[in-house]
């Protein structure tokens, strides 16, 4: 408790002991925003906006200040622009996320085992095993925030609580850089005054339909009678919304399994119906998804493909090949395959994604051989590619295919400079959400093979548009830092 | 129209006209099966655009005509009827089934707008059914089912004068198979790639016929057709294109080492063992000199090993295989011996069948084996 100008935030509610306490849950400050400022320093303090930049980019986050002038998370970028011109807008950088997550949850795994990480910036821990070794959870609270501080550079804060749910709506309430303990017999005191939009299940109708019912807080809705609320909000929600509103939780800390699945998806600028278009952005994602699973040493069976139309709805398709796979080609042939038995006519899509999933060890996994496999075959090249990408920059190799894409759409122009905007920008979900524990130590995004070497447009004159890799010499040197650190 | 015809005989012919039948056809008339009684009795058809079959059977024909009805639904009637003759008649727009004192009515399809069913090809040879059958099981088992890659969907069928060869793989094994047939006309030749699994069910259901006609048209005009013909079943269905790979330089010529293991006890030993190979995982085995060592699993889960009696020549090997692949072989091979050569772990192994332990391979049917790559090695 001693650390940060906004050391009196580390309060507790009431002064009872913290025993009992065992579910913390740790949310980083404005993380995409906080890490962008790593690399630029000179910005700290300043209003600083990372989003997609398209015509359909959205917020993904914004510093503390920023937020002040009103700018939020998911609204649109141009939004953004209007509220707080002067603010710095960078582009995301999601490997940069997924490296520091990685570190993040590293960190929170060497605490306790049971860390449940809910996205690349947010987890629940259970603490109890670590009560005799480090202290109570307050301590650990407190030390863990030390630590992601030391370690990483970026600011958390840790809600305290006996209930996951208790735990995360204590982390909120401290935002930024803050710590709440609230012990067993001060979660009625602390829950009763919040609205009801608070608890977890009460959505935008919900909340509404509970207002009208003259339930504004939770202690309002506290006091209802359980068979009023079922009534009311229907036979599962209401005792749900009761039991919550008395701080009754039981789902347990449940650690995550490492990670299942590996994948990248792209929003376009503009719908797009020409299928050479989605054929060459799905090799691009494939390109993108085996490089991580390689950096990952991960390999997987199944390649899932999703498409999302102009009017939003969401499809995927899925086919499981017989052997594991952490090859491009592969995922991309099989991901063309999925899209081309779609036998879309000039449907306009908005957003496609391709996931590999069923992951293994690749180095572990026996690996059927091919009659016809060449000694030196896709995934050598691509490996090849992968080194390449660490000396000369992510982009040093590619497919010939996207070289000319990438060229036309990395370049920032006075016109929607980019067909792209950032993966899942309208979710503020990075790809590989699903995993948030990737240890993407390496920089993905190493294309593989019947490559154009594409010297010309290596790091040192690619646009500072990337989203990948920026032409930062600094941040190549940290991607190979993190290189050697896998 | 109006015939009477034997039960059993009516409904095996239905049932093998109607397999072709679309599930979903392009064209409502596909899901016909096309009823034509004549002079010659009955012949019933089946037609999807890709696969026909067309069957004749002997009828009592009061009054000819041609009527197509829905061929699933005659199908299902056929096989349930009881077993007394029956007797198909039309009644304006409708067909009438009476056996016994059972009648169905059923509807008619428009007759006129049912594709022409395509032309049997001049015959190119011909060969004993069951030969065939056995010929083509062998091989048809190697052959790709991901249509993403449609060639390895088919069997190479090539014909070089009295000789034919049977070629399919899905990349992790090959099948080839030499048979002798004999041909219309001497010094024929030809390559043809058929449809694995339209192959298979043909000479499947051709094998009982003491003779089946291949008639095969490539080139010329028009897309590339083969059809079979034994007794009075004529199937006919269009080849794939694409080149097949060119797996000569696949075949080793010169081997490591050299096992032979007694067939029956052989496989069995595999189903056992790779009883706990969880799905894709190898059943490794390791070859001395008088034993085999079959291992599956792995410690963190369940394993099972088990040794057996085997010869080998050459050097020790350690290899591991799909099991289901190896299976495979050692069934395809209908030999009472099993003979395996190896290059390396890594190098395809090749699986042929010898009579006796010690007599040579019979080298008319190949099985060659991709080994699955263990970790670290």
């Amino acid at each position: 408790m001693s650390r940060g100008p906004r050391g009196e935030r580390i309060t507790s509610v009431g002064t009872g002991p913290d025993a009992g306490c065992t579910v913390l849950h740790v949310d980083m400050d404005a993380f995409y925003a906080s890490v962008a400022l790593l690399d630029r320093p000179d910005l700290r303090g300043t209003p600083v906006v990372v989003g997609g930049n398209g015509t359909r980019g959205v917020v993904l986050s914004a510093t503390y200040e920023a937020r002040a002038y009103g700018v939020r998370s998911a609204m649109p970028t141009s939004r953004a622009r209007r509220l707080c011109p002067q603010a710095t807008f960078l582009p995301p950088r999601f490997d940069d996320y997924a490296r520091v997550s990685a570190g993040v949850m590293e960190l929170f795994r060497s605490i306790t085992p049971v860390v449940e990480p809910l996205s690349l910036d947010e987890a629940f821990l259970d603490v109890s095993g670590a009560v005799r070794r480090l202290g109570s959870p307050a301590t650990i609270a407190q030390l863990l925030r030390d630590r992601v501080a030391d370690e990483q550079g970026i600011t958390c804060s840790v809600g305290v609580a006996p209930t996951k749910f208790v735990a995360k709506l204590a982390s909120t309430a401290c935002k930024p850089d803050g710590m709440l303990v609230v012990p067993r017999d001060q979660v009625i005191a602390f829950l009763h005054p919040l609205p009801v939009g608070a608890l977890w299940g009460v959505g935008e109708k919900t909340e509404e339909a509970l207002t009208r019912l003259g339930m504004r807080t939770v202690g309002d809705l506290a006091a209802v009678p359980v068979d009023t609320l079922r009534r009311a909000l229907g036979p599962t929600s209401g005792p749900h919304l009761h039991a919550l509103a008395w701080g009754h939780d039981d789902r347990p800390v449940v650690a995550s399994e490492p990670e299942r699945s590996t994948g990248a998806e792209e929003t376009f600028a503009r719908d797009v119906d020409d299928p050479a278009v989605i054929h060459r952005e799905l090799l691009r994602l494939s390109t993108r998804t085996a490089s991580r699973l390689r950096a990952a040493g991960h390999a997987g069976r199944t390649v899932v493909l999703k498409v999302r139309f102009a009017d939003f709805t969401t499809i995927t398709r899925s086919k499981t090949l017989r052997e594991t796979t952490d090859v491009a080609q592969v995922v991309y042939t099989t991901a063309r395959g999925l899209y081309d038995a779609l036998g879309l006519q000039r449907a306009r899509i908005r957003l496609v994604g391709v996931r590999v999933e069923g992951l293994v060890d690749a180095d572990t996994a026996p690996q059927q051989l091919l009659l016809d496999e060449r000694p030196a075959g896709w995934r050598d090249a691509e490996r090849a590619a992968d080194r390449a990408a660490l000396r000369f920059g992510a982009d040093a190799v590619r497919p010939a295919s996207l070289v000319g894409e990438a060229s036309s759409t990395r370049q920032p122009g006075p016109h929607g400079p980019s067909t792209r905007t950032p993966s899942n920008a309208p979710s503020r979900t990075p790809s590989n959400a699903a995993s948030p524990a990737e240890p993407a130590a390496r920089p993905p995004a190493a294309p593989p093979g019947h490559a154009a070497l594409d010297a010309a447009r290596g790091p040192r004159t690619n646009g500072r548009g990337s989203s990948r890799t920026g032409a930062d010499p600094r941040a190549q040197r940290m991607q190979i830092r993190g290189a050697g650190d896998s | 129209m109006r015939f009477r015809v034997q039960r059993e005989v009516l409904a095996e012919a239905v049932a093998w006209a109607a397999r072709s039948l679309p599930a979903r056809p392009p064209v409502p008339v596909l899901a016909g099966l096309l009823v034509e009684a004549g002079d010659d009795g009955v012949v019933l058809a089946g037609f999807d655009y890709e696969v026909s079959a067309r069957v004749g059977v002997d009828a009592e024909v009061v009054e000819p005509g041609r009527v197509l009805v829905s061929g699933r639904l005659l199908a299902d009637i056929c096989r349930s009827l009881p077993q007394q003759p029956v007797e198909i008649a039309t009644d304006g727009a409708k067909v009438v089934v009476r056996c016994g004192s059972a009648r169905f009515t059923l509807l008619t399809l428009p007759v006129d707008e049912y594709p022409a069913l395509p032309v049997m090809p001049t015959a190119s040879g011909s060969l004993p059914g069951d030969v065939f059958a056995a010929a083509v099981a062998q091989v048809s088992l190697a052959a790709g089912r991901d249509d993403t890659l449609p060639v390895l969907t088919g069997v190479r069928v090539e014909i070089d004068g009295e000789k034919v060869v049977l070629a399919a793989t899905d990349r992790y094994r090959l099948a080839v198979r030499e048979l002798a047939w004999t041909p219309e006309e001497a010094g024929l030749s030809a390559v043809a790639l058929v449809p694995a699994r339209t192959l298979s069910e043909s000479a499947r259901s051709l094998q009982a016929g003491e003779k089946v006609v291949v008639a095969l048209a490539t080139g010329g005009t028009g897309e590339g057709l083969v059809g079979f013909e034994g007794g009075r079943r004529r199937t006919t269905t269009r080849l794939l294109d694409g080149e097949f790979p060119k797996y000569q330089s696949l075949l080793p010529t010169s081997s490591a080492s050299v096992a032979v293991v007694e067939t029956g006890p052989f496989v069995d030993a595999v189903k056992r063992v790779s009883l706990v190979a969880e799905r894709n995982t190898p059943i490794r085995l390791s070859f001395t000199d008088g034993a085999l060592t079959l291992e599956a699993g792995s410690g963190e889960e369940a394993s099972a090993s088990e040794s057996m009696d085997a010869t080998l020549e050459g050097d020790d090997i350690a290899i591991a295989f799909n099991p289901q692949y190896l299976l495979d072989g050692l069934q395809a091979i209908d030999a009472p011996y099993a003979q395996l050569s190896f290059t390396t772990s890594t190098k395809p192994a090749v699986v042929t069948g010898r009579a006796t332990a010690d007599t040579e391979p019979t080298g008319d049917y190949r099985y060659l084996l991709m080994p699955v790559r263990l970790s670290g090695a």
